[in-house]
C-alpha cells in the first residue's frame, strides 16, 4: 500500500444554474493574459452539445487518454516512438478554430470615429492577429442554453447509442450544465505524454502542474489530455493548465471557481488512495467496470491500518483528519451519488459529479408520470434527462449506478417532504433507495444547505516540512527573482521583452475643441 | 394575484406574491427620500411618471396605432368613445390623477408672479387663481400641447441609466424627436391628428433637447449620444449604500481605490455642479416662488378626493375645477437659488420642523437630526445652513440615510411603528422587539453587512420564524390592506375600470398594433417570419450593466443576438449565426440569429440590454445603424393605469401609474446574407446626408 493524498472535487450538477461565475473568476485570475485569451481553465458547457473545444469527448478524433492494448495500458496516441516520430506534426493537435478565435473590439472607434454614414459601432478584432473579424463564428460557450440547431448539438458523443431524434422536439427538450476544469487525474495522460518531463503531479496533494521552465512547447499534453484541459500559450510557447489554485489551496482556501460558485455546487476535499494500484485498476477489461474500480483505489480514512500507513508515508495528521471529514468521500464513497466523468478515458479523474435530477413537474401534476410512494416525487426513470445520457457521461454507459444515485437524491427529497409537509417522517423511499435516515439527513445538510465549512475541508500545505531551512526562508518570498516556493528556480532576466498588452488600437479621441 | 389571494396564499410564509429583482427594494427609503428629493429643504418635490412623460415628449403619441375604442367593453358607459390613449392621459392630468410635466403650458415662476399680481396673497389664493385660469382655458396642462416649444424638455441629466441604448421603449422615436439624430422610424405617423384633447401641429418637432448630460462610468449608447459625459466612480471607487429585495441586509460600497482618471462619486459630481451653479443662479434668479401641481397622492387623504369611482371632469362641465379635489393640488414653493450649494451640503430644517414620513405614516426626527450633527459634522460654511448636520462627504450622506430610516435605526422603527399603532389601534411593537437600541452606521456595515429592522414601510417582517413575504403584516398583524375596503380587493368599481371591462380580473387577447402593415417592399418580397417580440432579462444582466464588456460578450456570441425557434428558422432558411433583421413600423434592429429547440414557434426573443455600440451592422430597411432591442417597440399606454384620486387607485412616484407594456409587439424577421452586410462606415457625403434623416425623414 502506497498511501497518497489527493486534493479532489465534487460538482453537484443538480444545483448548477449555468451562470458561469466560476469561468469568469477563473479567467480573471489565471488566463487574463496575452497568449491564453482563448483558454478557459474552467468552462461551463450546455449539454447536449459538442462543447469546448469542439467535440472534445470524441477520442477517435483526438486520441486522448489511455486504451488497453493486449491487456496493457497504453496512451491512445500510440507508443512513445510513434509520438516522437510525429513530434513536429502531431496529427491529433487541436487548432485555434477548434476552440475559437479570441476577439476583442475596436472600442476606441466609438470615441474617435470620423463623421460617417451612421452612428459608430465597435467591430470585432482578432486578439491573435489584431485584424478585423468580419463575423464571430464560435466562442467558448457557443451552445449556451441549447443555442444552435439540434442536428449540430446532437453530435454530442454522449448521444451515440441513444435514439436521439425524439429529443430534438420542443416538448422533449432536455438540458443540463456541465462545468469543467482539469481533473487532476490519478493516472494523468498529459503527464505520461510529455517528452520533456515538465508536467508533474504534486507529491503532497496530487495537483497536476506544468513546470514553465522545463516545458519546451511540444504540446503532447494538449492532444493527450482527453478532457482538452491543457492549453498552449501561443505567446510564451509553453503549455498552461488549471493549477488547482494551488497558492490558495496551500493556504487552506478553496479554488477560486469553487469559492465564487453562487449555486454552492462545488466541494473541495482530500481523498486518500493507494498509488500502488493505479495501473491495475485503470486496466479493467470492461470499461463499464472502471467507475467501480476507481472507487476501490480510495482508502478508508477511518481504517486504522490506512491511518498508520499514511503516517508512515509522512502524511500529516491534519490531512488524515481532513480526509475523514472529506465531503468528497461522503458523496463518492459513503452515499455513492458522485461519479468521475468519462472513466473510460482511464485517467482516473478526480473531479466527480453528482448527476442532475430533471423532473417534469407539469406532467406529474397532471398525473401523467408515475410517482414514488409519497405521491409527489417522480421515479428516476421518468425524468426529462435520459439516464443513458448521464451514464454515457459518468459511468461509461452503465446505467445502474446512476439510477441508484438519482433514486437516493429523490429519496432524500421525499423524506424531507414528509417531515416538512406531512409533519411525519416517511422512510419508505429511503429504504427502497438503500440509505439510512442518518445518511439522508447528512445528505440534506451537504447538498441542500451546503455550508461553507462542509463544502470546503482543506488542510493547509505544510511548507515547514518541505523546506530545508524554514527559518532561513522567512521573509524571502516576493523579493527574489523566482518563485522560491517551487522546486524549479526561474532564470529571470531583469529586462524582460516588453509585450504589446492588447490587440485593440488605442488612438485617443480628438479633443472636443480640436 | 387574485388567485393567490383567493387561495389564502398571500402573506403566508413561503407563499404569496414573490418579489422580483425589478422591484429594487430600497430598504432605507424613508431615510433616503428626504435627501434624494431635497425634502429637508422644500416640499413637495416636482416628480413625474416617466412612461407618460416620454410618450408625449418623444412624440410617440403622434403615431399611436392602438385604437382605444377597441379596448372598451360594450357594458361600460362609453362616455369616452372616440378618445385616444393620449386623450385619456390628458384627462387624467387635468383631473389631478397623474402629473403633467411641465405642469402647465406656462412657466411656474411666472405663473406664481401673475397670481400675486392679480391679488393672491397666500397659497390657497394662488390655487384659486390657477383653477380660474384653467377653467377659462387661458391655462392648460402641458400634455394638451406637447409639441408647443414652450412645453418641450430642454435639458436632460441621465444619471447611471441607459435611456438611449436599452431602457427606452420606442428608441427610434427618442432619436428622432428628442435628440434629432439619425433614426429608423419607418412610419409616417399622423393618427394623433384625430386626438380630441391633444393639439396637433402639422410639423413634428425634431431635436427638442438643447443639452443632454450623462453621468456614467462606461461609454454606453446614452453616453455616445450625450453632449457631456461626467465620469462617475465605479462600485469600488466610492462610499455608498446598496440594498435589494432579495435579502434583508444593508451593504456598503467602499472606496477601495480612488476614482480613476477624472471621475468622482455621484454625490461629489452633483455637489460640484451645485457649487458652480449657485453663484450664477444667485445673479440670474435670486429668490423665486413657483407653482407646483401635485396629483392626488397615494397613501394620503387625497385618495378620498374623488369617491365612488365616479369620473367628474371639470373641463367637460361635470363640476368646478377645485384644487385638491377635482384637479391637482396646487402648492407654492419658494426657492433661493443662490443657496443651492449651501442647502446641498446640509440636512435641512424641515426634518425637525415637519419631521419625516413614509406611506402615510408620520414621525418626528428631532433626535436623529441632533445626533447627526455630532455623528457627521456641522456645516462650517457661513450662510443658511451653518451649523446644520453636514452632508459634504459621501459617508455623511450614507449615515444620514441610515439614521433617519426605520430599517436601520431602532429608535425610528419605534417611532414609526408607534405612529402606525395609533392608526390601527393595535400594538405593533413586538415586531422590532430586541432592536430598539440598534443604530446601524456606515462603519458597522463596512465591518459586516447588517440585517435590517422590521419597518412599517414594508408588509413583510424580518424574523427567525417566518421568511419574508409581502402582505405578512396585513394578514397576521391585521394592518388593513391599502385598499378601499382595507381587505384583499377583487372588484374595481371605478368608471374607467368598468369602461374597459376590468371590474374583475379579465383575460385580454393580444392587441393588434398594426406594426407589420407597412413593411418595406423588399422585406415583404422575400421569405420572412412574423413573430411576437419578447425582450426578457438575460441570465447575466438585468437592464444595462456590463452586457458589453469583453468578458460577457465572449461568454456568448460576441454581440447582439435574437433567439428564434428551429422550426421557424428552417421555414425561411435561417441558420444559426446568420445575420437577421427584425423590422416593423417602429424601426429595425440587426443581430445574429440563435436557432434553438428551446424556443417555441412564433416567438422571437432578444434579451434586454443589447446595444448598438458593439458589433451591429447597418439595417437594410432603415439605412441606419441596426438598432437595439427597443428599436422595434413603442410605449403602449393603458388608460386604467391612469386612474387616480380613488383609494388604492392613486398615483405614487415610482410606485403607481402608467406602465409602457410592449409585449404584444410583432416583428418581421428576415435573413441578411453575409455578403450583403453593410457596416455603414463610409464618410458622410453631402449626397448621402440628403438621404438621411433628420433632413429627409420626419417632416410629418
Amino acid at each position: 500500500m502506497k498511501v497518497r493524498a489527493q486534493f479532489a472535487f465534487v460538482f453537484n450538477l443538480d444545483k448548477c444554474i449555468g451562470c458561469h461565475t466560476c469561468s469568469v473568476t477563473c479567467k480573471n485570475v489565471w488566463t487574463n493574459r496575452k497568449g491564453v485569451e482563448y483558454a478557459w481553465f474552467n468552462n461551463v458547457e450546455s449539454k447536449p452539445g459538442v462543447g469546448y473545444p469542439k467535440a472534445w469527448e470524441d477520442q477517435e478524433k483526438w486520441h486522448g487518454g489511455w486504451e488497453l492494448k493486449n491487456g496493457k495500458l497504453e496512451l491512445k496516441s500510440g507508443s512513445r516512438a510513434k509520438r516522437l516520430l510525429n513530434i513536429f506534426a502531431n496529427p491529433d493537435m487541436p487548432e485555434i478554430d477548434d476552440y475559437y478565435e479570441p476577439f476583442t473590439y475596436n472600442y476606441a472607434h466609438l470615441q474617435n470615429a470620423k463623421l460617417s454614414e451612421a452612428a459608430p459601432t465597435a467591430r470585432p478584432l482578432s486578439q491573435i492577429t489584431g485584424e478585423s473579424m468580419e463575423k464571430i463564428t464560435w466562442g467558448p460557450n457557443w451552445e449556451d442554453d441549447l443555442a444552435g440547431e439540434y442536428a449540430k448539438r446532437s453530435k454530442d458523443q454522449n448521444l451515440h447509442n441513444i435514439q436521439k431524434e425524439m429529443y430534438g422536439q420542443f416538448e422533449n427538450t432536455f438540458h443540463m450544465y456541465l462545468p469543467r476544469i482539469c481533473n487532476h487525474c490519478l493516472n494523468a495522460s498529459c503527464v505520461a505524454a510529455c517528452p520533456s518531463g515538465s508536467i508533474y503531479k504534486r507529491e503532497e496533494d496530487g495537483i497536476v502542474l506544468v513546470d514553465q521552465d522545463k516545458c519546451r512547447g511540444w504540446r503532447m499534453c494538449v492532444s493527450s489530455c482527453p478532457y482538452k484541459k491543457v492549453f498552449y500559450n501561443w505567446e510564451s510557447g509553453k503549455a498552461e493548465k488549471c493549477v488547482g489554485c494551488y497558492p490558495r489551496v496551500e493556504s487552506g482556501m478553496p479554488t477560486v471557481c469553487s469559492e465564487s460558485c453562487v449555486g454552492r455546487i462545488r466541494y473541495n476535499g482530500i481523498m486518500l488512495y493507494d498509488a500502488d494500484r493505479i495501473e491495475e485498476l485503470a486496466s479493467m477489461e470492461d470499461e463499464q467496470d472502471l467507475y467501480e474500480a476507481q472507487c476501490e483505489i480510495f482508502l478508508d480514512p477511518n481504517d486504522p491500518e490506512v491511518i498508520a500507513a499514511a503516517r508512515a508515508e509522512g502524511i500529516n495528521d491534519d490531512w488524515i483528519e481532513a480526509a475523514r471529514k472529506s465531503p468528497i468521500w461522503k458523496m463518492a464513497m459513503d452515499w455513492k451519488i458522485a461519479f468521475p466523468m468519462h472513466p473510460e478515458f482511464r485517467t482516473l479523474p478526480m473531479v466527480w459529479y453528482v448527476p442532475p435530477l430533471s423532473p417534469v413537474q407539469s406532467q406529474i401534476d397532471q398525473g401523467n408520470l408515475p410517482v414514488g410512494p409519497d405521491g409527489a416525487i417522480p421515479v428516476s426513470g421518468t425524468m426529462r434527462l435520459p439516464i443513458q445520457y448521464l451514464a454515457n457521461l459518468l459511468t461509461a454507459g452503465k446505467e445502474a449506478p446512476i439510477e441508484s444515485a438519482l433514486n437516493r437524491l429523490i429519496a432524500m427529497r421525499s423524506y424531507q417532504r414528509s417531515v416538512h409537509v406531512e409533519g411525519k417522517a416517511d422512510t419508505r423511499a429511503l429504504e427502497a433507495a438503500g440509505i439510512s435516515e442518518e445518511q439522508a439527513l447528512e445528505m440534506y445538510r451537504y447538498l441542500a444547505i451546503a455550508n461553507y465549512e462542509d463544502r470546503f475541508v482543506i488542510p493547509t500545505g505544510h511548507t515547514e516540512e518541505t523546506l530545508d531551512d524554514a527559518f532561513g526562508f522567512q521573509g524571502q518570498n516576493g523579493f527574489t527573482f523566482g518563485n522560491d516556493t517551487s522546486a524549479g528556480v526561474s532564470k529571470i532576466t531583469l529586462f524582460p521583452r516588453r509585450r504589446k498588452d492588447t490587440a485593440e488600437p488605442k488612438e485617443l479621441a480628438p479633443a472636443a475643441d480640436a | 394575484m387574485n388567485l393567490l389571494h383567493m387561495c389564502g396564499c398571500v402573506g403566508q410564509t413561503g407563499g404569496g406574491w414573490a418579489h422580483y429583482v425589478g422591484q429594487e427594494k430600497l430598504r432605507p427609503q424613508a431615510g433616503w427620500a428626504p435627501i434624494a428629493f431635497a425634502l429637508d429643504w422644500h416640499r413637495p418635490p416636482r416628480h413625474t411618471n416617466s412612461t407618460s412623460y416620454w410618450y408625449f415628449h418623444t412624440d410617440q403619441w403622434r403615431y399611436e396605432t392602438l385604437d382605444a375604442d377597441s379596448l372598451l367593453s360594450p357594458a361600460g358607459k362609453g362616455k369616452n368613445k372616440g378618445n385616444s390613449l393620449a386623450d385619456y392621459n390628458v384627462k387624467a392630468t387635468r383631473m389631478g390623477w397623474l402629473p403633467s410635466m411641465p405642469n402647465f403650458n406656462r412657466n411656474p415662476i411666472e405663473l406664481a408672479e401673475e397670481a400675486v399680481a392679480s391679488g393672491a396673497t397666500d397659497e390657497a389664493a394662488v390655487a384659486q387663481y390657477i383653477a380660474g385660469q384653467m377653467k377659462s382655458g387661458a391655462l392648460d396642462v402641458a400634455y394638451a400641447d406637447p409639441d408647443n416649444p414652450v412645453n418641450w424638455p430642454r435639458n436632460l441629466f441621465v444619471w447611471r441609466a441607459n435611456l438611449i441604448g436599452t431602457s427606452a421603449k420606442g428608441h427610434e422615436y427618442f432619436l428622432k424627436h428628442l435628440l434629432g439624430a439619425q433614426n429608423g422610424v419607418l412610419q409616417e405617423g399622423g393618427s394623433g391628428r384625430n386626438n380630441k384633447e391633444v393639439k396637433w401641429h402639422e410639423d413634428a418637432p425634431i431635436a427638442k433637447l438643447d443639452l443632454m448630460v450623462d453621468i456614467n462610468f462606461r461609454l454606453n449608447s446614452t453616453g455616445a449620444y450625450s453632449d457631456i459625459i461626467l465620469p462617475t466612480a465605479t462600485w469600488y471607487e466610492k462610499n455608498d449604500l446598496n440594498t435589494t429585495d432579495m435579502h434583508p441586509f444593508i451593504h456598503p460600497l467602499s472606496e477601495a481605490v480612488s476614482p480613476g482618471w477624472e471621475s468622482k462619486s455621484d454625490w461629489q459630481i452633483f455637489k460640484t455642479l451645485a457649487k458652480v451653479f449657485s453663484p450664477l443662479a444667485e445673479k440670474h434668479l435670486g429668490t423665486k416662488k413657483e407653482v407646483v401641481a401635485l396629483p392626488m397622492q397615494h397613501d394620503s387623504a387625497a385618495e378620498l378626493a374623488q369617491p365612488f369611482g365616479e369620473v367628474k371632469n371639470w373641463k367637460e362641465g361635470d363640476c368646478e375645477p377645485v384644487p385638491g379635489k377635482t384637479m391637482a393640488i396646487i402648492k407654492l414653493v419658494e426657492r433661493t437659488y443662490g443657496d443651492t450649494y449651501r442647502k446641498y451640503i446640509a440636512l435641512g430644517p424641515l426634518m425637525t420642523k415637519l419631521g419625516n414620513n413614509i406611506k402615510g405614516i408620520d414621525w418626528n426626527t428631532e433626535q436623529e437630526y441632533e445626533e447627526l450633527k455630532h455623528h457627521n459634522a456641522m456645516v462650517k460654511e457661513r450662510g443658511i445652513s451653518y451649523g446644520m448636520p453636514s452632508l459634504e462627504e459621501d459617508i455623511y450622506v450614507c449615515d444620514a440615510v441610515m439614521r433617519m430610516a426605520p430599517e436601520t435605526n431602532g429608535e425610528v422603527a419605534h417611532k414609526s411603528w408607534s405612529a402606525l399603532s395609533k392608526k390601527t389601534g393595535i400594538d405593533h411593537h413586538h415586531l422590532y422587539a430586541g432592536r430598539h437600541e440598534d443604530k446601524i452606521t456606515f462603519k458597522d456595515i463596512q465591518a459586516q453587512p447588517r440585517k435590517i429592522i422590521t419597518a412599517p414601510t414594508w408588509s413583510g417582517i424580518e424574523s427567525e420564524k417566518v421568511s419574508y413575504t409581502a402582505g405578512y403584516t396585513n394578514i397576521h398583524e391585521h394592518i388593513p390592506f391599502r385598499t378601499l375596503t382595507g381587505r384583499a380587493h377583487f372588484y374595481q368599481d371605478h368608471e374607467w375600470m368598468l369602461d374597459f371591462g376590468e371590474g374583475f380580473c379579465a383575460y385580454k387577447p393580444m392587441v393588434d398594433l398594426g406594426e407589420l402593415n407597412a413593411l418595406p417592399a423588399k422585406v415583404k418580397a422575400k421569405p420572412h417570419l412574423e413573430l411576437n417580440w419578447i425582450t426578457p432579462h438575460s441570465k447575466w444582466g438585468i437592464h444595462s450593466s456590463y452586457q458589453d464588456t469583453l468578458r460577457m460578450l465572449t461568454l456568448f456570441r460576441g454581440g447582439p443576438y435574437v433567439w428564434i425557434s428551429e422550426t421557424d428558422a428552417k421555414a425561411v432558411g435561417i441558420e444559426d449565426n446568420d445575420w437577421v433583421e427584425a423590422v416593423n413600423h417602429n424601426g429595425a434592429t440587426v443581430a445574429r440569429a440563435v436557432v434553438s429547440q428551446r424556443v417555441p414557434s412564433g416567438m422571437a426573443m432578444m434579451y434586454h440590454a443589447q446595444e448598438k455600440n458593439v458589433n451591429v451592422p447597418g439595417s437594410p430597411s432603415t439605412g441606419k445603424r441596426g438598432g437595439i432591442l427597443n428599436s422595434v417597440t413603442r410605449v403602449i399606454m393603458k388608460p386604467t393605469n391612469m386612474i387616480g384620486g380613488y383609494a388604492q387607485l392613486a398615483y405614487g412616484f415610482n410606485y403607481y401609474g402608467t406602465v409602457g407594456c410592449q409585449r404584444d409587439t410583432m416583428v418581421a424577421i428576415h435573413k441578411i446574407a453575409d455578403k450583403d452586410v453593410d457596416w455603414l462606415e463610409r464618410p458622410l457625403t453631402p449626397e448621402r446626408e440628403v438621404q438621411l434623416n433628420p433632413v429627409g425623414v420626419g417632416a410629418k
